[in-house]
């Protein structure tokens, strides 16, 4: 079987720009241009520019549709505004993780995961009335703009103004005179915008960025700087930190729950919160150089009890740093704990997440 | 151009070169590009014994951790401890300051590849 991966419109921009590219949800991303270090840091300090076109987009037109599938209570969301919410299956199994935008012309534009943007389009089809939803996400390009210059950057392209654009809001808009949705939102832990555009703008939009971007040191960053950024800022992966598996609460995210409401997978969830939990999402800092990674045991005086999410190095730290599943007796900050690395039991303690926040947040 | 002169490279892009009774042995510049950057190394301790082909340790990029294999036999004479601090050595200069160990008694290995043989085996991987 051949699986040819699909290519966003900034595909061109990637070679030229000679990125190493990867296979990500069927998606052929640039994975790094130079340095996945170099192109974290530069987000950190000062900004990163991303081809975020493989996520998918689902426009749902009936708001009682929404309100039935999305976890999270949707009546207060005003018009302009973006929420984090997920899509669970009757037994509180986490479909996927989205953003939902309550856009002007009424109903919500959901943001989900590249490889899910089928499977999910067709779950919410068959919860919808025809004519209800619609699977858009190859009509339109994401970019990202993310880091401490990205406001900045983005405010000298555009006549609109981006100080009354609040963090999980958005406009509509001209960047670089291209026709934009400006969203306040990103998956980095740092301030900046998303910016989505219709395929044929995508390519002027890019370039106009990175040349504007020139005085603020502006690096094009890619799927790795990604990963480490958002582990860093606490964020869960779909596929790595939960999946159709994970109950919400188990992944932390009750936040996301409207269980005063009825959606699906309500009732599974009040249900498992009123059996107790088997596990819980925990941050753990790495006590020594060792790196853990995705599907590692992690032990408790030497028993296995738990499973890490996602791992890596914290480049902004400088430790190596997991998000990791284990037993809610087990969740305290300064717990010690060990991770299985090739055998060897590593130490590692709770600690809080996120593992980093931003130092001037606005 | 970094001198690459008198090595000899295996199929799994590690180089070994002689140097009187020892051998220096790093990854190669293909190596680092595919692996990226890289955060930590797993290497053995001095006196251990090494089999031609066999496992050398591990190192570990951002991306992956890999299996790393030593090109030729012998006793491990020195490692670079620079790389516990400055892993990135890999990177910036694999075939000079990014060397990985050093290995004395040498049991040598026949398969290696001469550089032109080499670097025809690498133009028959890559993707374009």
């Amino acid at each position: 079987m051949v699986v040819t991966a699909e290519r966003t419109p900034l595909y061109e921009e990637h070679v030229r720009l000679g990125a190493q590219m990867t296979n990500f949800g069927g998606w052929l991303m640039p994975l790094q241009y130079t340095s996945i270090r170099e192109e974290h840091r530069a987000v950190r300090e000062a900004v990163g520019l991303f081809d975020l076109s493989h996520m998918g987009e689902v426009r749902l037109k009936d708001d009682a549709v929404a309100q039935r599938l999305l976890t999270r209570d949707l009546t207060a969301l005003r018009t302009g505004r973006v929420q984090y919410a997920l899509l669970c299956h009757d037994d509180g199994g986490i479909i996927d993780d989205v953003l939902v935008y309550a856009v002007a012309d009424g109903g919500y534009l959901l943001v989900v995961n590249a490889g899910n943007q089928d499977s999910d389009f067709d779950w919410i089809h068959s919860h919808a009335p025809d004519g209800a939803v619609f699977n858009v996400g190859r009509e339109w390009a994401l970019v990202g703009v993310q880091g401490p210059r990205a406001v900045g950057l983005v405010q000298r392209l555009t006549p609109s103004a981006l100080s009354g654009v609040k963090y999980y809001a958005f406009i509509e808009g001209r960047v670089a005179d291209v026709a934009c949705l400006i969203s306040r939102t990103g998956y980095t832990g740092e301030d900046g915008f998303e910016l989505f555009c219709g395929n044929d703008d995508a390519g002027r939009l890019w370039r106009a960025l990175l040349e504007e971007g020139q005085a603020d040191g502006i690096r094009p960053a890619g799927l790795g700087a990604r990963d480490t950024l958002r582990l860093e800022a606490g964020m869960r992966l779909y596929g790595n930190d939960m999946d159709d598996k994970t109950n919400p609460l188990e992944a932390g995210l009750e936040w996301t729950l409207s269980l005063d409401k009825d959606f699906i997978g309500r009732d599974a969830i009040v249900r498992a919160r009123q059996r107790g939990l088997g596990r819980r999402l925990v941050g753990l800092k790495m006590l020594d150089r060792s790196i853990p990674r995705h599907g590692y045991r992690v032990l408790h005086d030497g028993r296995p009890l738990g499973v890490v999410g996602s791992g890596n190095v914290s480049f902004t730290l400088g430790y190596n740093i997991a998000m990791a599943y284990v037993p809610p007796a087990l969740t305290e900050p300064q717990t010690r704990l060990e991770v299985d690395v090739r055998g060897s039991a590593a130490p590692a303690e709770v600690v809080a997440l996120p593992f980093y926040k931003r130092p001037h947040p606005k | 151009m970094p001198d690459v002169s008198g090595m000899r490279f295996s199929e799994s892009h590690e180089w070994v070169k002689h140097d009187g009774d020892t051998a220096t042995i790093g990854i190669t510049e293909y190596a680092q590009s595919q692996l990226g950057d890289v955060i930590y190394l797993e290497l053995p301790t001095v006196g251990q014994q090494l089999d031609a082909g066999g496992r050398l340790g591990v190192i570990e990029s951002v991306k992956a951790a890999s299996d790393l294999y030593s090109p030729v036999g012998g006793e491990v004479a020195d490692v670079n401890q620079e790389l516990k601090d400055h892993p990135e050595y890999v990177n910036q200069d694999p075939y000079g300051k990014g060397w990985i160990i050093k290995l004395r008694a040498i049991k040598d290995n026949p398969k290696l590849l001469d550089q032109k043989a080499y670097d025809d085996f690498v133009k028959g991987k890559s993707p374009t």
